[in-house]
Order: C-alpha cells, then sequence, then structure tokens
C-alpha cells in the first residue's frame, strides 16, 4: 500500500494510524525559525468518529488507508443488516447497525446515500444532504398559523423525529437537512 | 485554474506593505543606520540543522558551480560588519526549502539589522520601538513584555530547561496529552525543548502585544553569544506577537574559533540526520578572525508581521504570489 508523507498531508486525506482507518481533518506545518519542523495534525478515527489531535516530524509517512467513498442505493433492512447496491454495478454490500450509525434514522429504500468502504467492508454510511420523508405521526396543526415560532414534533417514516411548524399535516412529505436535522420545507407531490 | 494567475494578496495589502517598507526604512535612515544589499546565492549555505536550501547551478566557461539561494543575509552581512561598515540593515528574501504552511511560504521576505556596541537588552529596546512605530495606528498594542526563556518554561510547564531531565519531560508528555513527543523526541533535548516550546507555550505569548523571549538554553545557542554570567544560557532573544514567531536576534559571536566548532558540530548534526551535506562559510570564518566588531542583530519576517497588522490567518494572504502562483 501506497504511503504518504507529512507533506502530502492535506484535510480528507485517508491513512492508517495505530492501525485504524483515519482521514485527516487539519494539517499545521509547525516550526520554530532555528528548530525542528513538526506536523501538527487534527485527525479522525473512522471506525469510532473519535478526533484527536497528534504531532509527526516532518518527513515522517503514513501508510495510506484503502477507503473509498461511494454512492450507494439503500435496498432494505432484514433485521441483522441493511444492504446497500452500487447502482451502476448491482454489486451488493450489508452493513451491521454499528456501521450505519445515526444515518439508520434518515434511510428509506431507493434512496441515495455513501457508504464508506475500507478494504472494500463497509466502515460507515452517510445520507444525502437532504432527504424527503413522510409524516407518519404530528398533532394536528392549528389554523391560521403559517410559519415556525415553535413548532411542534413529527415522527418520519423512517423513525427520525423532527420539528415541523404548526401547519405541516400528517402524512405529508418534508424535506429535511440530515446535517442537523432540522426541517427545510413541504415537499408538493 | 482560471484564476491563478491573480496575486494571492489583494490589493489594498500592497499598498501597506509598501507603506510598512517606507516606514522601516525611515526609521534606519533617521537612525544612520544604512542599508546594505548583499547576494541572494551564494557558494555555500547555513549548517543549522533544521534548515534546508535551494540549490543552482551557476555556469560561465569553464566554471562550474553550485550556488545556495541564502537561508538568511547574516554570513554576508556579518562580513560587511568586519570590514568595518558600521551599523546596518537590509530588506531581502531568504529561502527555506520545503517550509509550506500557514506562516511558512518557501521564499519569504526578512528584515534583518545588526547594531555595533549593542548589547542585546540595546536591540531588544530598538525592536520594541520599531515595533510600536509599525504598528500605531493601526493596531493598539498592550504593553510588551520581556520575560526568560527558563522562567517561561517553568511558569508553563514546570520543566527546567537548561536541565535536561527525560523522567521528568516524558511525564509531562503524558500530563500534557502529548505521548507522542516521547517518541519523536526521543533523548534529544533540543527536539524535546521545540516540541514543547511550539505546542504548549508559543500559541500563549504576546497576547495583543510584543513578547520578547530571551536567554534560550546554551543547546539553542545557533550564532548567539554565550552568556557571560551564566554559561547554560545564551544571549538569544525571540519575539512574538499573537503566539506568531516573528523574528529572532543575537548578541553575536565573534570568536572565530568557536564558530568553526559550531559549524562542525552542525555539519556533523547533518550527516547523522541524513540532510543534505553543506561545506561551512569559511569567508566567514575569516571575517571573524579580522575582527566582528561587538554587536546585536535581530531578523524578523516581514510577511508575519503583515499577517499580524492585517489579522490574516494565512501568509498566502499578504504576498503578491504565494510558492503555489509562483
Amino acid at each position: 500500500m501506497a504511503s504518504y508523507s507529512t507533506n502530502e498531508f492535506k484535510a480528507g486525506l485517508k491513512v492508517m494510524l495505530d492501525s485504524d482507518p483515519c482521514a485527516i481533518i487539519e494539517n499545521e506545518f509547525v516550526k520554530p525559525g532555528k528548530g525542528q519542523a513538526f506536523n501538527r495534525v487534527k485527525i479522525r478515527n473512522l471506525k469510532t468518529g473519535r478526533v484527536i489531535e497528534r504531532t509527526f516530524k516532518s518527513g515522517d509517512s503514513l501508510e495510506a488507508a484503502d477507503v473509498v467513498d461511494v454512492a450507494m442505493q439503500y435496498l432494505y433492512n432484514d433485521g441483522d443488516f441493511r444492504h446497500f447496491m452500487v447502482p451502476d454495478t448491482f454489486e451488493q454490500y450489508q452493513c451491521n447497525d454499528k456501521s450505519v450509525g445515526d444515518a439508520s434514522k434518515w434511510l428509506k429504500d431507493q434512496d441515495i446515500c455513501t457508504v464508506t468502504l475500507w478494504n472494500d467492508s463497509p466502515l460507515s454510511v452517510t445520507p444525502g444532504n437532504f432527504v424527503e420523508l413522510a409524516i407518519v405521526e404530528t398533532d394536528p396543526g392549528v389554523r391560521g398559523d403559517t410559519s415556525g415560532g415553535g413548532g411542534k414534533p413529527a415522527v418520519l417514516e423512517t423513525g427520525a423525529v423532527v420539528r415541523v411548524p404548526l401547519f405541516v399535516q400528517l402524512g405529508e412529505v418534508i424535506k429535511v437537512d440530515t446535517r442537523t436535522g432540522e426541517y427545510i420545507s413541504r415537499v408538493k407531490e | 485554474m482560471q484564476d491563478e494567475w491573480q496575486p494571492s494578496c489583494s490589493i489594498e495589502l500592497l499598498h501597506l506593505r509598501a507603506q510598512v517598507l517606507a516606514e522601516i526604512r525611515a526609521f534606519f535612515s533617521a537612525r544612520s543606520v544604512i542599508e546594505v544589499e548583499t547576494p541572494l546565492l551564494s557558494c555555500s549555505s547555513g549548517t543549522d540543522p533544521q534548515l534546508d536550501f535551494f540549490t543552482s547551478d551557476y555556469h560561465s566557461y569553464p566554471l562550474h558551480q553550485t550556488l545556495y539561494l541564502q537561508t538568511s543575509p547574516e554570513f554576508a552581512m556579518k562580513r560587511l560588519l568586519a570590514a568595518g561598515c558600521g551599523s546596518i540593515y537590509q530588506i531581502c528574501k531568504a529561502f527555506r526549502n520545503g517550509e509550506s504552511g500557514r506562516f511558512h511560504n518557501p521564499e519569504f521576505t526578512i528584515l534583518e539589522w545588526y547594531r555595533v556596541d549593542y548589547n542585546l537588552t540595546q536591540l531588544m529596546d530598538e525592536v520594541a520601538e520599531l515595533i510600536t512605530l509599525l504598528f500605531n495606528g493601526r493596531i493598539q498594542l498592550m504593553s510588551t513584555q520581556r520575560i526568560s526563556y527558563q522562567d517561561l518554561f517553568d511558569s508553563y510547564t514546570g520543566l527546567d530547561p537548561l536541565q535536561f531531565c527525560y523522567e521528568d519531560y516524558c511525564a509531562y508528555a503524558l500530563k500534557s496529552q502529548s505521548p507522542e513527543a516521547i517518541e519523536l523526541c526521543k533523548t534529544d533535548h533540543n527536539a524535546w525543548l521545540d516540541f514543547i516550546f511550539s505546542h504548549h507555550i508559543q500559541s500563549f505569548l504576546g497576547n495583543n502585544s510584543l513578547c520578547m523571549v530571551y536567554g534560550y538554553p546554551a543547546c539553542q545557542s545557533s550564532l548567539a553569544r554565550i552568556n557571560k554570567d551564566n554559561s547554560k544560557v545564551t544571549d538569544r532573544v525571540e519575539i512574538f506577537i499573537n503566539g506568531i514567531e516573528l523574528g529572532n536576534g543575537y548578541y553575536e559571536l565573534a570568536d572565530a574559533q568557536e564558530q568553526n566548532q559550531r559549524f562542525d558540530e552542525e555539519i556533523l548534526l547533518r550527516q547523522q540526520n541524513n540532510r543534505p551535506s553543506i561545506t561551512k562559510n569559511t569567508q566567514l570564518i575569516a571575517a571573524l578572525k579580522s575582527g566582528l566588531p561587538e554587536c546585536s542583530g535581530i531578523a524578523i519576517g516581514l510577511d508575519r508581521l503583515l499577517m499580524i497588522l492585517t489579522k490574516n490567518n494565512s501568509i498566502d494572504d499578504v504576498i503578491a504570489f504565494s510558492i503555489m502562483r509562483s
């Protein structure tokens, strides 16, 4: 496997650190004028999601991690695993709850999401930034209310709970930002 | 990249740079310090164990020679001092290979000056006056701090920087959540000092003020004179504003023999660390032998100074064309 030297470090680079696949978030070249050069790196462990800081001597290198992001279609949940498919090749992957993580509450059959593969096994799942989901449970709206101002909880078809404006009704489809979990708009059928 | 032809800094910044340069020149002119120019290309380079240089090929038949782009104008300026030019300053480019980052561009602008008959304290006074002048009307600075390297280390880490106690340093690395320092620095006192200073001290220095750190450990003497009252420290000063290292100054070593020995030690260190080899600058040794006047000198990174004056986060924002656009 290839390796990367500190001068190739940049945000997004996937490397192996302490036997775990990691992604570099930030890389700062630190060098006292006359002194030893270091690279101070902020790095995310892709297995645990934890972010740590680690310093390297400039010129050191890390092994590259075979980590790729692949767009896949979510197929179904068989109770133990969730199944995904690469649309072009029909290649299928199964993910356990741990690797799906919080993405599970946004996953609807047929939707396209990003599956991160490490050595060709799923490491994590990232839903699209925006998803459109139907409301399966919410209190009846109050007539006359046209915008936010408080809002109410609504349960979506995938189980996620988001705050929606009072005028939004049961059965309607709404657009949600999965990064913040916030309601964006109603979706006209 | 269609925008690649454009400058990496704003047009306003070009104006500010020009103003700052004019103010620096007026400052030294009023003090009868003369501006000099020395060659950027030299037949040898500094032997600093941690600096990498650029080389170029000089052809002038039958001559075929490697010339080095200077990492600092120090040697040539000291030769002028030894020749009796009096106090001098220079604004020039310096080149350090492989140094690139938010605070580093491999080619950068240095203001370097030498004051004949000044000790380090007098030089520090003048640095404070220049900084005050350049910040005046731009950014309000709080009062200048002067602190010794030893006091600084003690107050931030509880460690003694003049006495290397490996166990204490390791314990500090664990306590400060930098266990990797143990592997990186091993038993190299200098590496430990660099690591701890850059990771756990520097960012706190000169919060909206000029902070001058003097009395560096003797192992970090570089070209400074060992203190005459305490052989464990050297008469070297570094200056910081908002945690950014801005300059490095010395009460200049004038002893040719000691300089020669330091060159040899540094050349050996470079070999041990597999850095490109370099021949020592015998012209400097010869100049020192003929007699360097008592003097102190300092180099200030003007690009970083402009970063601070404009609150920019990257050196690319204050230079016309960063290395990626050069």
